[in-house]
């Protein structure tokens, strides 16, 4: 059996079913725009509705903010409808087939990781394609974790939009076979370190994501013009709290990346800290990201500067990742492309 | 630094410095010399310097990534210059090439770290008062604070349920007091703690980097397999230590490498990458000691009382010997040649200074797997598949010995004339192991023997490593705890009313945001005095 082969087969496989997983939710987005024909009906409806659920029933706020969705939605739209199917329940059957296909696509990636892995002997993140792919295995993963665990549904569009675009790229640009690994890769970091580099990476993409949905929403909010999706995701502040929790988690734990990088450098290049391009970058996303943390609990700085750092956080970590990896040489240069 | 940095700005002092009551003046009332250096502390320690602090870091880093460092690639760096000329010099005078010791760079982080220490001292003290302290007193209207529910308990005893609140508070870690006719509680208090933990932490980061900065050494030599290297200052090809760092430091140990194994990808994929390095060595701890074997690899370093030997290049030295034009045996050994490529095309001298009549001196390439064609003569492949050296040759009178160092890797042409073919073109020398190479004008032979490989070892002590690695771990404590703890602050209050129910209310405040599940909490316990409760609240404000 030619693991390698089947690898490949599947992560294209998923790179598919993503983009199609991404197109069925574009669809929810699109259907949501005819759920709701009085915006400001929508805000104070959707904004009341919360306010009114006592404490006691309050608890699922998430999962509540899907129902109360389709529930507030619906009356609105049931005489405005566009006839046959009500638009509410459009919007549910998209938004449920861009669950399932993405439930496909990560079960495809999955296979296509582990397949990699077995093919090459190691742990499948020796180089660039390989990180991607795994990168993409987790982000899925912490999205549907949020999804079966509360309701994040409305996260879907942008993740699958980065897994179809990650695991596309992946295939394309970055495909190299399957090779062993060289001598400075040999060693028990090489699972430490980037284990806790993609998953903190996947939780500062989930979280940058969310910052850039906020930033949507909080415009729109600022402006009273809430309508169609936008009306269906939860008010800015409770995404706003939502892309923090991200960071939080992700942040102490790239400290730790950066940090076990530093005592793998020490093991294999004598020295560590040596100011490689890749662990300038390191830093330099670390700083932005403390610094995000600080301005959220600054005045003047909260909510959309805050998300506007996080954002160049992000920008900071793919820089880190894609222009440093193709652009600039230096002793992290395993991308094999 | 965060949270409640922004408290730390001093309010305008009522008084001057001295005591005396400020002069009614216009405008912005002068602040004289203690009263302007407060003022700078003050906006120093302020969390908006300290946001602009770390954006400038992350910024004045960017540049040494993109810009070639001296510390990193010197040659690049020269390259540069030749290739910029106007750009280089203007680069070099801002420290563009020295980023991370630039001043620039230090003055930031050093800022930064000022304001740390600005930020921390006055937050240690309110911390430890608060620890003192005892939860808030309770707000007369419970009702207003974010999370709030209510129940009614029929003939309940307020006492007895305010008792009750007390011992369900404690069993979830609230601190907990009896305030009048209410039950406060706060619990939390180690999000503070692991915020401070984290900021102490990096200051001993920056110790740690310091002290290996300070008494710490690295340098490296080049060592032939068969040959070995003593820790003396005169065996390093490079070496530098900090300010503190004295020659004696150094341990007494020798390392011989004995052989030293390279296998490289023959495979279509990644055809060339390094597959294995691996060196096998004998460590004398202490003159006189018994030589112990060891494997030395990459990403497995010896460590010799403290000092750490790492396996950091290789490369090939052919092995030749020289007859001068008398006949003699005037150089015979390996060579050292250094790898130019990723294919170890190799360039080095070979200097015969002994060579009677003349001396000779020889220049040129080795190359592992080697090519010849109109690209000149190169190596197609790191591993030594097909061996040759190419070289130049010249000779000369004798020199005078000086005892002046001289670059073992570059040729001094000075008193030396290239030699030429019989058709005056310049004289070029093509070796295989076992072939030699007779010289024109009866000035010698070259003979090629063979070949060997060479490692270069890295030396080094870095002290303050201990005190870095243990306040990182610390950091990555401190920072969970201040990012997962949540502080929370529960009131209970219950009244007895008139003949009727007593009523139990149940308040609940988070002291920092992005926590959720406090109406839950509130809830829950109001609840555990009556199934029917009735709240308001949502889950953030």
């Amino acid at each position: 059996m030619n693991y390698e082969y089947y690898s490949s087969l599947a992560l294209v496989a998923s790179a598919v079913v993503y983009m199609l997983a991404m197109f069925a939710h574009a669809a929810e987005w699109a259907a949501a725009r005819r759920d709701v024909a009085d915006p400001s009906a929508s805000v104070t409806a959707q904004d009341s509705a919360r306010e009114l659920v006592p404490a006691s029933q309050s608890a699922p706020v998430a999962a509540g903010v899907r129902a109360g969705v389709a529930e507030g939605a619906a009356p609105t739209t049931a005489d405005g409808g566009s006839g046959g199917v009500p638009p509410g329940q459009r919007m549910e059957m998209f938004g449920r087939i861009g669950v399932a296909l993405t439930l496909v696509g990560f079960a495809l990636s999955v296979t296509g990781v582990v397949a990699r892995g077995l093919a090459a002997g190691r742990a499948p993140w020796g180089n660039m394609f390989e990180f991607t792919t795994s990168a993409m295995v987790f982000v899925v993963a912490v999205y549907l974790v949020m999804l079966f665990k509360s309701g994040m549904r409305w996260l879907g569009l942008p993740v699958t939009l980065l897994a179809a675009v990650g695991n596309g790229l992946a295939v394309t640009v970055f495909y190299v076979a399957v090779a062993p690994l060289v001598p400075a890769l040999h060693s028990v970091w090489f699972v430490i370190h980037i284990v806790a580099a993609v998953i903190s990476g996947a939780a500062f993409n989930v979280g940058g994501l969310a910052a850039i949905l906020y930033l949507v929403k909080k415009r729109a909010e600022d402006r009273g013009t809430v309508r169609g999706y936008l009306a269906s995701l939860p008010t800015a502040k409770r995404i706003d709290l939502l892309s923090y929790r991200f960071h939080a988690f992700a942040f102490p734990l790239w400290t730790f990346t950066v940090a076990a990088g530093a005592v793998w450098a020490e093991y294999a290049w004598g020295r560590y800290w040596g100011w490689d391009p890749k662990e300038t970058w390191a830093l330099v996303t670390w700083v932005i990201y403390a610094c995000y943390l600080h301005a959220r609990s600054t005045a003047g700085w909260k909510g959309t500067k805050a998300a506007v750092i996080a954002i160049i956080g992000l920008a900071s970590f793919w820089f880190n990742f894609v222009g440093i990896n193709l652009l600039v040489s230096g002793l992290h240069s395993y991308a094999g492309v | 630094m965060a949270d409640t940095k922004i408290s730390s700005v001093h309010p305008a002092p009522a008084q001057l410095p001295d005591g005396r009551p400020p002069k009614p003046t216009k405008g912005p009332p002068a602040l004289g010399l203690g009263g302007g250096l407060r003022f700078l502390w003050t906006q120093l320690t302020s969390m908006r310097t300290a946001l602009v602090l770390l954006f400038a870091l992350a910024v004045a880093a960017i540049p040494g990534s993109l810009v070639p460092q001296r510390k990193i690639s010197p040659i690049r760096v020269s390259d540069f210059i030749a290739e910029h000329p106007t750009l280089g010099p203007i680069y070099d005078r801002v420290g563009l090439f020295n980023v991370y010791t630039s001043p620039w760079f230090s003055a930031i982080y050093l800022l930064l770290f000022v304001s740390l220490v600005g930020c921390i001292i006055p937050r240690v003290r309110v911390y430890a008062k608060a620890l003192r302290s005892r939860p808030p007193g309770t707000p007369r209207n419970l009702s207003r604070l974010p999370a709030y529910a209510v129940a009614e308990v029929p003939g309940g005893n307020a006492e007895q349920i305010l008792a009750q609140a007390a011992a369900r508070l404690k069993e979830q870690r609230y601190r907990v007091i009896r305030d009048g006719d209410a039950v406060s509680a706060e619990r939390g208090y180690l999000r503070e703690a692991g915020n401070l933990v984290f900021h102490v932490s990096l200051l001993f980061l920056l110790l740690g980097v310091a002290v290996g900065g300070l008494y710490g050494f690295r340098g490296t030599s080049v060592v032939i397999t068969g040959q070995g290297f003593s820790n003396n200052l005169i065996q390093y090809d490079d070496f530098s230590a900090g300010a503190w760092f004295k020659d004696s430091d150094l341990q007494p140990f020798t390392v011989a490498v004995s052989s030293f194994r390279a296998k490289f990808e023959t495979g279509n994929v990644q055809r060339g990458a390094a597959r294995l390095f691996e060196a096998d060595v004998a460590v004398t701890d202490s003159p006189g000691g018994t030589p112990v074997q060891q494997k030395l690899e990459v990403n497995k370093p010896l460590n010799i009382d403290g000092t750490t030997v790492h396996l950091i290049g290789h490369g090939y030295a052919p092995t030749v010997t020289v007859k001068d034009g008398a006949g003699d045996i005037a150089f015979s050994g390996p060579v050292v040649f250094l790898p130019q490529d990723g294919n170890f095309t190799s360039a080095g001298v070979i200097k015969v200074p002994d060579g009677r009549p003349e001396r000779l001196a020889f220049e040129g390439l080795f190359l592992p797997t080697a090519v010849l064609d109109d690209q000149g003569p190169r190596s197609v492949f790191p591993d030594a598949a097909n061996p040759a050296l190419f070289l130049n040759a010249w000779s000369g009178p004798p020199k005078k010995e000086t005892g002046l160092p001289e670059n073992v890797y570059s040729l001094d042409t000075d008193g030396l004339t290239q030699l030429k073919d019989g058709r005056g073109d310049t004289l070029r020398i093509a070796l295989t192991p076992g072939t030699s190479y007779t010289l024109p004008d009866g000035r010698g032979t070259i003979q090629m023997d063979g070949w060997v490989r060479w490692v270069k070892l890295q030396i080094g002590d870095t002290p303050g490593v201990a005190i870095s690695l243990g306040a990182i771990g610390f950091a990555v404590a401190g920072l969970c705890l201040s990012l997962f703890i949540r502080p929370r602050r529960v009131w209970v209050r219950a009244r007895r009313g008139q003949d009727g129910p007593t009523l139990v209310e149940v308040a609940g405040l988070d002291r920092a945001d992005a926590r959720a599940g406090l109406d839950e909490d509130v809830a829950e316990l109001a609840a555990g005095w009556s199934g029917d409760t009735t709240g308001k609240g949502s889950s953030t404000r």
